[in-house]
């Protein structure tokens, strides 16, 4: 088995991308797009006739900002017009256009994010690979690239139908002139991603690409090739998102993505379908992310060696039962209501307030917080969710019980709606409005609103004219995601004037979860980034080896089961021919039939088309042992032929044995410790011979 | 080991599913329904056959229920809440959102109207429930180790589901109740090709084969509208999910076509409510539905009102929907009795009634009175018509499937005895599938598939993935690929079998290999002839090649070879392979060489050498 990192990504809106080489077969996962790179290029500018107020912007942050962002900032004072003013391009996963997509075989996708990218693969004349990704991740994967495509429009309206072959802005960015931040974007570290950049697919692209996709549900068993049996479980990041267990001839492997342990929304995490696989792939690089690791460094061996000898004393129910406890989604509860009250603050003072966060799954709990908020406040304000896919996509939660977690399901179950919000939907205090020139949205509109919009680059869709209307309003707020390097997200909206919320959400699994994680699984082979190992030391888990890997290199493991399983039909076992063994009664040994085929991932032994053919007069073909003398010659003067033994050494010192035969025709037998010569000059004769070699010597 | 089917319930008839199947060791109780036409002690299954002492949980690995109708999930909350059985249950989603409705429903009837005893609470359906264990199609479920089970989409009412359940290697499929074909709401049965040791299947139309369905809902339509037309009354006796959807679909979209205005009525709030959970159980409908319910709900029914008691007598047209189904009791049995007299009037059957129900009654001839349960005779002068189409599957479906699946054995219940037997006949003869007819209370008993497990050496899997192509030429070429013949399962007592490569098996029983070939010096050539050496070794192989098919040699200065056999000139004076008599004793010879692997090719040339030596021996003695 192998595994190339060929990125790894960078927080929830762009999952790391795999590929790994498992029984001969290739397999892609994710398909993600580098969305945060689209930040390079200008917003299409709206006339609002809103003048840019003086007041200092005065930013309210959950979590530090990224402080590799603050150093950046220092060097060179980015302005507005540094910005590329053109059509933007996409940026795709560098390292996936080094592989012939036609090799690959198979393609896995694990949340909608992992989807974004690829209609690009799939475009590929050559591509024929299966492609596999839950019912959920599908149908949410779709509209968010349908969304894509019909927020990129106002571009292409824009600026008029550009040249296709070679965007015309990557030459102006050649120059010395260009801020460092935005050539990184532009070229990468290494200044090789250019070819990354991909003009965006179009809606045609998108269908052809979903018509490709074999669509499974959770711990649905699906078999590829007669050799993997492929299982998508539920990893509790988003509706759909999931985890892999592929299991083939070879032994298991499961690859975790970025996973939340307890979701408030999504199916949990599956932990029983993971236990006890061969190898694991632990792809969460969510730590890269995460708060506490930018501030301690590392987390201290100290505690964490604490935390060992406490889990190696714990049962397994025990540790399954600490992985689950609801620490975690309490706090991100917390950060949900605090995004409420700051919404609530500002529209009792008669601010508007704008959410570009675009994840679903954070979408629809804040939604249903804020209107069960307004429901119980004597807050009157109304609640827009704009996007081109927002109805669609609201409609399809309302009926998907199997992907949300259990107790949303047991909601659905008793007749309730899953999510609060959707009975506020049908009392009109939510208004749904595919586009912010939507017809009905001018007669519905009323400020202070709480708006929901898309994109949270901050240069697509809806988000961008309201950021541009409400940008100098100190009474308004702006709610973003982290990881979005407001610097850069801002810059073409300053001076802001507006509040801005700056809010993570969990988007993995938690270091300091991993060793607990890794010790109810119990994998015999974990494959971890090296950016986890260096992190925290798991060198005292109770696992075989533990290896990391890095992006762009790949990793070679070896095998670990000495002997692959073989299934034998019964019918076929009971026609083999026994043979039992001299001195050795509890041996049985037999020559095989039939044919062997591989299905439903095992290797089996059935009755093949031959059989007639070969049972009656098997003879043995390998012979083991040493030929006794007396009694060859006792079992060849039963059928008739005389010999008599005679000694010699050979010139190398080996002892030898000849039996010389005359009756009925001459002939001899050379016998030493490890062969036997038989020379005769008739046929039957020697046949008999070796008849009676058959008798005394074991064989198969 | 051997797969028991026990039949507690719907052998040999219809209503009470209940199938109890023993598959090395795990016991899995497939359906717990009760029967609708029995009033007595017979209406639940005949549990104490599973186990004297009531000890449930240890008896039975799991209960799989395939749908909501009373008949297959009728008895579930006696067997929980009364009989205390506390293992896991498993359902679909929508089954396990539209179970409880259908059995409060079904209790409410009873007790309310019929004054029946309790045969259990509310408390106890809400307490059943709550150990339901929802699933998803297709979803590999591991009841416990051993046990694997899985749902495929059966059509037949919203929710409905075929089961596999495999423990080790042997797996069966009990189907439930099936649809093979897509009705208006619901997609048709989809099964993947699995191998299987037994299908159990339902049988409720053995015989029936039925061509399209658009006819016979044309009838229905035009049955109706002229009901309605005439200014008459229409009861649509049902229960409260299933039919009523699907029937109500139908009048929905022909009220609208035809721009009729007479009022559609749903007896009770309850469909309404049933109602709302097709609207969010939408994944499970037909494609058709899935596709159009982004823009209109086809469960949004425009027509459709909730009915009031004082609307019996009201006057004018009208189309009801009235629970329960079958005209068993209740609601639907009261407005029976105000409307049947009227000849304006109509009541439509759909599906199937049980034996001792008034619809069975008004199917089986044509009544002018019919005895209600209580003794009070009621004139029927309305028409009655019987819904043509149904969710179940014809005879062809249960044949097609069958064939698809192929399975070793095939069980047949939920049906009428003499046409199940007609159709175990047709599967026995035509697909030549043993087929059991299990009355309730008899068991079958089949064979399972058993694997001999055994671990494969790296190396005879590399031989396995070449090619080892065998040519015989006896009377016609034959092609055989014996690569799997290199291999040799060894079995050692108390250990796993083992398959090795057949140059490992020594080394496994810690033997030194032992060779054992052929050998003889053969004379080829008279001496004294000036040729030289390599022209002898390409004249013989040329004849080699003429004469035996398909070998392969390669030759050198001095020696040739042809698979394991070996010759090379003998200069030695003295050759221990040499015979000491031959005919021509000054000669040139070729000491051979072969395995026994290579018995008879090895005389085969050995034999083209002897002929040749002959001939050119006969040639010099003749110029001599």
């Amino acid at each position: 088995m192998e595994l190339t990192c060929l990125s790894k990504g960078d927080g929830f809106h762009y999952p790391p991308c795999h590929m790994l080489n498992l029984c001969g077969f290739r397999i892609l996962i994710d398909c993600p797009l580098d969305l945060s790179a689209i930040k390079i290029f200008s917003p299409v500018p709206y006339d609002v006739g809103f003048e840019a107020s003086e007041y200092p912007s005065s930013d309210v942050s959950l979590d530090a900002q990224d402080p590799v962002q603050k150093k950046q900032k220092l060097e060179r004072q980015l302005t507005p017009a540094d910005l590329v003013c053109a059509e933007p391009w996409y940026k795709t996963v560098k390292a996936l256009h080094l592989w012939e997509a036609s090799l690959i075989d198979v393609v896995l996708i694990s949340n909608p994010m992992g989807l974004l990218g690829l209609p690009f693969l799939t475009q590929n004349p050559g591509f024929c690979a299966k492609i596999y990704m839950t019912e959920a991740t599908a149908k949410i994967g779709q509209f968010m690239m349908e969304d894509l495509v019909s927020m990129h429009k106002e571009f292409r309206c824009f600026y008029g139908p550009g040249d296709s072959s070679y965007p015309g802005w990557i030459k102006d960015l050649d120059s010395e002139e260009v801020p460092a931040l935005l050539k990184k974007v532009v070229f990468g570290e290494s200044g090789d991603d250019l070819g990354s950049w991909m003009r965006l697919y179009s809606l045609d692209d998108i269908e052809s690409c979903m018509k490709k996709v074999q669509v499974v549900k959770f711990a649905e068993e699906v078999c590829y090739n007669g050799t993997l049996i492929i299982k998508a479980l539920s990893s509790g990041l988003d509706i759909g998102a999931c985890n892999w267990l592929i299991n083939g001839p070879n032994g298991s492997l499961s690859y975790l993505s970025n996973s939340i342990l307890v979701s408030l929304h999504a199916r949990n995490f599956d932990i029983n379908g993971l236990k006890g696989t061969d190898v694991m792939v632990y792809s969460d690089f969510s730590c890269l992310q995460s708060a506490e690791v930018t501030e301690n460094g590392c987390i201290s061996p100290n505690t964490d060696n604490n935390y060992l000898s406490t889990i190696s004393d714990n049962k397994d129910e025990d540790l399954a039962a600490s992985l689950l406890n609801t620490e975690d989604s309490l706090e991100e509860m917390e950060k949900l209501a605090f995004v409420c009250s700051c919404a609530a603050e500002s529209a009792d003072a008669g601010g508007s307030t704008l959410i570009t966060i675009t994840r679903v799954g954070i979408v629809l709990q804040l939604l249903e917080l804020m209107s069960d908020y307004i429901e119980s406040s004597s807050l009157k304000v109304p609640i827009f969710v704009i996007s081109s896919v927002a109805e669609e996509l609201l409609a399809y939660t309302k009926t998907i019980p199997e992907w949300l977690c259990d107790q949303r399901q047991e909601e659905l179950i008793l007749g309730e709606p899953s999510f609060d919000h959707l009975k506020f939907n049908k009392d009109k205090k939510i208004h749904l409005f595919p586009a912010i020139h939507s017809p009905n949205l001018i007669t519905s509109w009323q400020e202070p609103c709480i708006v929901f919009a898309p994109h949270c680059s901050l240069r697509l869709g809806p988000s961008v004219q309201l950021l541009q209307r409400w940008r100098g309003d100190p009474k308004s707020l702006l709610v973003l995601e982290d990881g979005i390097s407001s610097g850069l997200a801002l810059l073409p909206f300053r001076p802001v004037a507006m509040k801005v919320l700056q809010c993570s959400f969990l988007s993995g699994i938690r270091l300091q979860k991993l060793p607990t994680l890794l010790s109810v699984l119990q994998p015999k082979i974990v494959l971890v980034p090296d950016a986890v190992s260096q992190r925290i030391d798991l060198s005292g888990m109770k696992i075989n080896s533990i290896l990391s890997f890095s992006e762009n290199e790949t990793l070679h493991v070896p095998r670990i089961a000495d002997n692959t399983s073989v299934e034998i039909t019964t019918d076929l076992a009971s026609k083999l021919s026994w043979r039992k063994l001299r001195q050795r009664e509890n041996f049985g040994i037999a020559r095989l039939k039939g044919g062997l085929l591989m299905e439903d991932g095992k290797h089996r032994l059935v009755t093949g088309l031959e059989q007639e053919e070969s049972s009656g007069k098997a003879r043995p073909l390998r012979y083991w042992g040493t030929v006794a003398q007396e009694p060859l010659l006792g079992a060849l003067l039963k059928m008739g032929i005389k010999g008599s033994i005679e000694h010699s050494t050979s010139e190398n010192g080996l002892e030898n044995s000849i039996i010389h035969i005359a009756n009925p025709s001459s002939g001899l037998i050379e016998t030493s410790e490890m062969c036997t010569a038989i020379v005769a000059e008739d046929k039957n004769v020697a046949s008999q011979i070796l008849q009676g070699i058959d008798e005394v010597l074991d064989g198969i | 080991m051997a797969i028991d089917c026990f039949v507690l319930g719907a052998g040999q008839e219809i209503g009470k599913s209940c199938v109890v199947v023993t598959i090395n060791g795990k016991r899995i109780m497939f359906d717990c329904g009760m029967h609708m036409g029995c009033d007595d002690h017979n209406r639940y299954p005949d549990f104490s056959l599973l186990s004297k002492s009531g000890d449930f949980d240890n008896v039975i690995s799991c209960i799989i229920v395939t749908h909501f109708h009373m008949d297959h999930v009728g008895a579930l909350p006696y067997f929980t809440e009364v009989c205390g059985y506390n293992g896991p249950i498993y359902m679909s989603y929508p089954t396990k959102a539209l179970s409880p409705l259908m059995l409060e429903d079904y209790r409410r009837v009873m007790v309310d109207r019929r004054g029946e005893e309790e045969l259990f609470t509310t408390t106890h359906i809400t307490n059943c429930m709550k150990k339901v264990i929802a699933i998803d199609l297709k979803q590999t479920i591991q009841v416990d180790e051993d046990l694997q089970i899985r749902a495929y989409y059966a059509g037949h009412v919203l929710g409905a589901v075929m089961v596999y359940a495999k423990v080790g290697d042997a797996a069966i499929v009990y189907t439930g109740d099936y649809n093979m074909t897509t009705d208006r709401h619901l997609g048709a049965a989809k099964i993947d090709r699995l191998q299987l040791d037994l299908l159990i299947s339902e049988s409720t139309y053995a015989t029936t084969i039925r061509g399209s369905k658009y006819p016979r809902e044309r009838e229905f339509l035009q049955a109706v509208h002229k009901c309605v037309a005439g200014g008459g009354k229409a009861l649509i006796p049902s229960f409260a999910l299933g039919r009523a959807q699907e029937l109500c679909m139908l009048l929905d979209d022909y009220w609208e076509r035809m721009n009729i205005k007479v009022p559609i009525y749903f007896s009770s709030g309850l469909t309404i409510q049933a109602n709302m959970y097709y609207k969010m159980l939408i994944s499970w409908t037909s494609q058709n539905v899935k596709e159009k319910h982004n823009t209109h709900n086809p469960f949004d029914f425009k027509n459709v009102k909730d009915f009031d008691r004082s609307l019996i007598h009201a006057p004018g047209p009208c189309v009801l929907f009235a629970t329960p189904g079958m005209l068993c009791a209740g609601f639907s049995l009261e407005v029976f009795k105000h409307w049947a007299p009227s000849p304006l009037n109509l009541v439509a059957l759909p599906g199937y009634s049980v034996a001792g129900t008034v619809g069975h009654k008004l199917m089986a001839g044509k009544p002018t009175t019919v005895d209600l349960y209580n003794g009070t005779k009621v004139d029927v002068r309305c028409k009655i018509h019987q819904v043509a189409f149904s969710p179940h599957t014809d005879a062809k479906g249960i044949m097609d499937l069958t064939k698809f699946l192929s399975p070793k054995n095939v069980v047949l219940v939920h049906g009428e005895k003499p046409s199940m037997m007609i159709l175990k006949d047709k599967i026995t003869s035509e697909l030549d599938i043993p087929c059991f007819v299990p009355a309730n209370g008899e068991t079958v008993s089949v064979a399972s598939t058993t694997f001999v497990k055994a671990n494969a050496s790296d190396m005879f899997l590399k031989s396995c993935s070449n090619p080892n192509l065998k040519f015989s030429n006896s009377t016609q070429l034959r092609v055989t690929d014996q690569r799997t013949s290199d291999g040799v399962l060894v079995i050692e007592k108390s250990k796993k079998a083992k398959i090795v490569y057949q140059d490992e098996v020594s080394e496994l029983l810690h033997e030194k290999n032992h060779v054992v070939s052929l050998a003889y010096c053969c004379p080829v050539k008279a001496k004294g002839e000036s040729d030289n050496d390599v022209d002898l070794i390409k004249q013989l192989s040329a004849k080699i090649l003429k004469t035996v098919s398909g070998a392969q040699i390669h030759e050198s200065e001095d020696c040739l070879q042809v698979g394991s056999f070996k010759g090379s000139l003998c200069l030695k004076e003295k050759c221990m392979h040499r015979p000491e008599i031959s005919s021509c004793s000054e000669a040139v010879f070729l000491c051979c060489n072969w395995s026994v692997a290579d018995l008879e090719l090895g005389w085969e040339i050995i034999n083209v050498m002897k002929l040749n030596l002959d001939n050119t021996c006969k040639v010099k003695g003749d110029l001599l």
